[in-house]
């Protein structure tokens, strides 16, 4: 078996030795001039990259906008009303798209919006936000509104906050503008409004009760039921949980998050804003951790356990780790030895899921060549750059043609995104996962990690490829 | 249910989509092209997820991607790279540039930029690589993904139809239907031995093969070189009754060039689809080929084996108006009774058309609701007791509630495999819509059914 998957191996890289030398030199003018030092090949030059900046114009990026980043955030916070306040369209196309499941009260999976017409915005919709919120808030009772600012509002001037203050005294809930004006930047500034909106509601709840040894989740939006795994090895290793945010969120719950000894924060900035805030001004301090693959998953909890400082926290911590993966690893066998050698590409949102997905992949024994975020930081490219293999394409802010070019340059296997990256994937007969938000398989957690390996077996070996044109040619 | 007087100012689970996303489907089907938003990132990005999670199609949506700045001083500049960006690495023959809320409100003139655009290139001496640049105005204020549909083909059509010496040929402009419908329309057309131009062609480019190499732009598409003869053709037929009265494509086409226009419904349903095989025969002097001919008798000989199972179940329809419109049309041949017709759009034609599509057999007009979105029509439902809903996905929740089955059609369908396949037109189409309602009406049958019956 072992000589079998050597042999696999070498004659994976000989192969790709021959692409290289016959494909890399006539690939790069895919690649805009503008974007040129948003890539990086791993070894060809010292690590440098720029990122973090508008997208190009006419480069067809994969990301979206400001509102989209406040809308993904807040999202799954599920007894809250969500007001879009503006066109159609940002309603319409973020109506229940986030697998974001909720233990109870499903008001957040409903797209609310003002519905701006023409008239509104000649004359201005403040009067239109007034009744819609009036008439929303009679009809479903939420614990809290939120009011998304769309780039129609940005432009007319409507003042969001004033509505907001007045519908809030008159119906005793908080309600809550989001300044998410899609043109106001990327993403990341989306994270930034959902996370100052969701400030104001910390602080305003009573904390009587909370355990010391207690945390807020956040940056886990619940996807496929993963807080509820997550909060299971909480529940085990004794960590009372105040407030998930926002996964299965409850405004209640924020409301009393300043009450946690510690937040332990995920995913790639969405809601790390509003940790640096709590630090800020509640003192407490946060912990970065990623769900994702056995080793952060592993870490992440002991990194908890250590913060707690209980030696019989950590000792229920190693058993609980010991139990999960003396169940896994059995099962993980038969992935891995079918997977092993086999090529992988990541393109997704933020870099911090790529580095767990990074590790993922190496402990399947396959190969990550081409890694890329959307909204990646400096840090984030310098990170992916140390753990990754020599000749591995690191990639900011990129587009279809060149994902495209870099998918056939590296001949890859499996193809790691969300639904744009999809048709990317098909269309070159390239497997493909999906790590988006609307996912439907929970992927964190040690459970998470054999979901993830059948998901990429699932693929990788269908039998589908050997009649795809580019591979059967 | 609120009366019609007072209707709600908020919108809760909208039954329609916004402007620029319909301009980027009608875009889509032409040769060459490139849809082209002209605002933020996040339109673009937004209506690709959203039209690929149906189609499951690479869909590129280029986007001038304006920040704060070009909102504040304008969008020229980044249009203007936008342009220079698609046209060096798509290698475009047509750039469809729609407009967004945020370019519509700052007031861009987009018209006078890309003339500017184009003038510049010009004096570069660059022309041969210059494409067609078609615009169109779709802020999302105004109208649905339909009138942005019907926007961009005239548009398109205003730029490029001209008039032109006589040709044997029909223009056929069907609007939004399926890739499948699409097929099934030029293999009529083939069939019959008619010359035809469709505008647009999605049949392709939103439903393409395995290809040994990512296409940048999807092979297929109504060639730009067709769209020009276009003021040549026999006749023009454009489908969907709300469009009566309205300036469309096919009247730019009647009063440039001359091309006498026929509108028809469309074609869903026996007489419906009688009207559009009437035309053609109008026009070109010969009867329907055999192979349709047997259709139509297979699908009438349908229609009386299915008669039972469907007569007077009650459907809840709703969508796209002209989708509506023509679904009923069918609904009501089958002895299926609509209790609501509804839509998210607002012609303010879809009563008058859903009249005269039904009053040859029902004595009463089913209830008609323009406008309405997915929570009205759940407190409509509650009175109707539906037995059926007919429609595209995002009417499954409330499909759901009350225990229904949801016949899928249409777009968007995120929920299932194979929306850009789904037939809808003509008589195969109609052959299809019927197996699929007769055994959804079946199915549930036999699943609320304790006995377990093998035969029904």
């Amino acid at each position: 078996m072992v000589k079998e998957l050597g042999l696999r191996r070498l004659e994976s890289l000989r192969y790709r030795a021959t692409l290289k030398s016959s494909k890399e030199e006539a690939m790069e003018p895919v690649i805009f001039e503008e974007r040129q030092n948003q890539v990086h090949r791993k070894g060809a030059q010292p690590f440098e990259m720029v990122c973090n900046k508008e997208s190009l114009a006419g480069a067809v990026s994969q990301r979206a906008c400001v509102f989209c980043g406040s809308r993904v955030v807040l999202y799954p916070i599920a007894d809250a009303l969500h007001l879009v306040h503006g066109p159609i369209g940002c309603a319409a196309y973020t109506w229940d798209i986030r697998g974001a499941l909720s233990s109870g009260p499903e008001l957040h999976r409903l797209s609310f919006c003002t519905d701006l017409q023409e008239k509104d915005v000649i004359f201005g919709g403040e009067k239109k936000l007034y009744a819609a919120l009036t008439e929303l808030i009679e009809r479903h009772g939420p614990k809290a509104a939120f009011v998304y600012s769309t780039c129609i509002v940005g432009l007319i001037g409507d003042d969001l906050e004033a509505v907001c203050r007045k519908v809030s005294k008159e119906h005793g809930i908080p309600v809550l503008p989001v300044q998410s004006e899609g043109f106001k930047g990327n993403k990341r500034a989306g994270y930034n409004a959902a996370c100052q909106a969701m400030f104001r509601l910390v602080g305003t709840g009573d904390t009587a009760g909370i355990s010391p040894k207690s945390v807020n989740i956040l940056g886990d939006f619940n996807l496929a039921g993963e807080i509820w795994i997550i909060r299971e090895y909480f529940r085990r290793m004794g960590v009372e949980v105040v407030a998930n945010i926002t996964g299965d969120g409850r405004v209640d719950d924020i409301r009393r998050a300043h009450g946690a000894a510690l937040n332990v924060v995920q995913c790639s900035g969405a809601t790390m804003d509003l940790a640096l805030m709590m630090e800020e001004v509640y003192g407490i301090p946060h912990l970065r951790v990623s769900y994702f693959g056995v080793e952060d998953m592993a870490e992440s909890l002991y990194a908890i356990a250590r913060f707690f400082d209980d030696p019989e926290m950590m000792e229920r911590t190693r058993e609980l780790v010991r139990e999960e993966l003396s169940l896994l690893y059995p099962q993980l066998q038969k992935f891995q030895q079918a997977l092993f050698g086999k090529k992988a590409a990541i393109y997704v949102g933020g870099a911090f899921k790529a580095f767990s997905l990074v590790k993922a992949f190496r402990l399947l024994g396959m190969q990550v060549v081409l890694v890329g975020s959307q909204t990646g930081t400096e840090e984030d490219y310098q990170e992916l750059h140390d753990i990754t293999d020599e000749g591995t394409i690191i990639v900011d802010d990129s587009n279809p043609l060149e994902l495209s070019t870099f998918l056939k340059e590296k001949d890859v296997d499996i193809f790691v995104g969300g639904v744009k990256e999809r048709p990317i994937a098909y269309k070159l007969g390239v497997g493909f996962c999906d790590h988006n938000h609307e996912r439907k398989e929970a992927l964190e957690g040690f459970v998470g990690m054999l979901n993830f390996a059948q998901e990429v077996y699932n693929t990788v070996m269908s039998p589908v490829w050997q009649f795809a044109p580019r591979r059967a040619a | 249910m609120k009366a019609k007087s007072e209707p709600y100012v908020s919108t809760t689970n909208a039954c329609k989509l916004c402007k620029p996303l319909g301009a980027c489907l009608a875009f889509r089907g032409i040769e060459g092209a490139v849809p082209f938003l002209h605002g933020s990132q996040g339109c673009a990005t937004y209506m690709r997820r959203y039209i690929i999670s149906h189609f499951r199609e690479p869909v590129d949506i280029a986007s001038s991607s304006l920040g704060e700045k070009d909102a504040v001083y304008g969008g020229a500049a980044n249009l203007e790279q936008g342009l220079r960006n698609v046209i060096a690495k798509y290698g475009a023959g047509l750039i469809g540039v729609a407009t967004t809320c945020l370019t519509e409100t700052i007031g861009d003139d987009v018209p006078g930029i890309v003339r500017e655009f184009r003038h510049k290139k010009r004096s570069l001496g660059n022309l041969a690589a210059m494409p067609e640049i078609v615009t169109v105005s779709t802020p999302s204020y105004s109208g649905t993904h339909m009138e942005g549909f019907h926007a961009a083909i005239k548009a398109v059509v205003k730029r490029l139809a001209r008039a032109k010496d006589p040709v044997r040929a029909v223009n056929i402009l069907p609007g939004f239907v399926s890739p499948g419908d699409i097929r099934y329309l030029q293999e009529i057309l083939r069939d019959w031995e008619i010359p035809g131009i469709i505008l647009p062609d999605i049949s392709e480019t939103l439903d393409g093969q395995a290809l040994a190499d990512y296409e940048k732009i999807p092979p297929g598409g109504t060639p730009i070189k067709a769209i020009r003869q276009m003021g040549g053709s026999t006749a023009t037929i454009e489908w969907g009754r709300t469009l009566f009265g309205q300036h469309t494509a096919g009247q730019v086409l009647a009063e440039r060039c001359g091309v006498p226009l026929h509108r028809l419904g469309t074609p869903i349903g026996l007489r419906e689809t009688d009207r559009f095989f009437r035309v053609l025969e109008e026009l070109f002097g010969s009867s329907a080929p055999a192979l349709h001919a047997k259709e139509r008798g297979r699908l009438l000989d349908a229609y009386v084996d299915a008669h039972k199972y469907v007569f007077h179940k009650k459907a809840v329809v709703y969508g796209e108006e002209d989708l509506v419109v023509g679904l009923t049309a069918f609904l009501v041949e089958i002895g299926v009774k609509p209790v609501l017709c509804a839509s998210g759009g607002q012609s303010g034609r879809l009563q008058e058309a859903i009249i005269e599509v039904t009053r040859d057999i029902l004595p009463e007009p089913p209830l008609v609701r323009e406008g309405m979105d997915f929570y009205e029509m759940g407190e409509a439902v509650e009175s109707l007791a539906p037995d059926l809903f007919i429609g595209h996905s995002k009417g499954y929740h409330l499909a759901r509630r009350c225990q229904a089955p949801l016949i899928r059609v249409g777009f968007p369908i995120h929920d299932r495999f194979g929306g850009q396949r789904i037939l809808h037109l003509g008589y195969r189409g109609a052959q299809n819509l019927l197996d699929l309602i007769v055994n959804a009406v079946l199915e549930k049958k036999q699943q609320d059914s304790p006995v377990g019956y093998g035969y029904l």
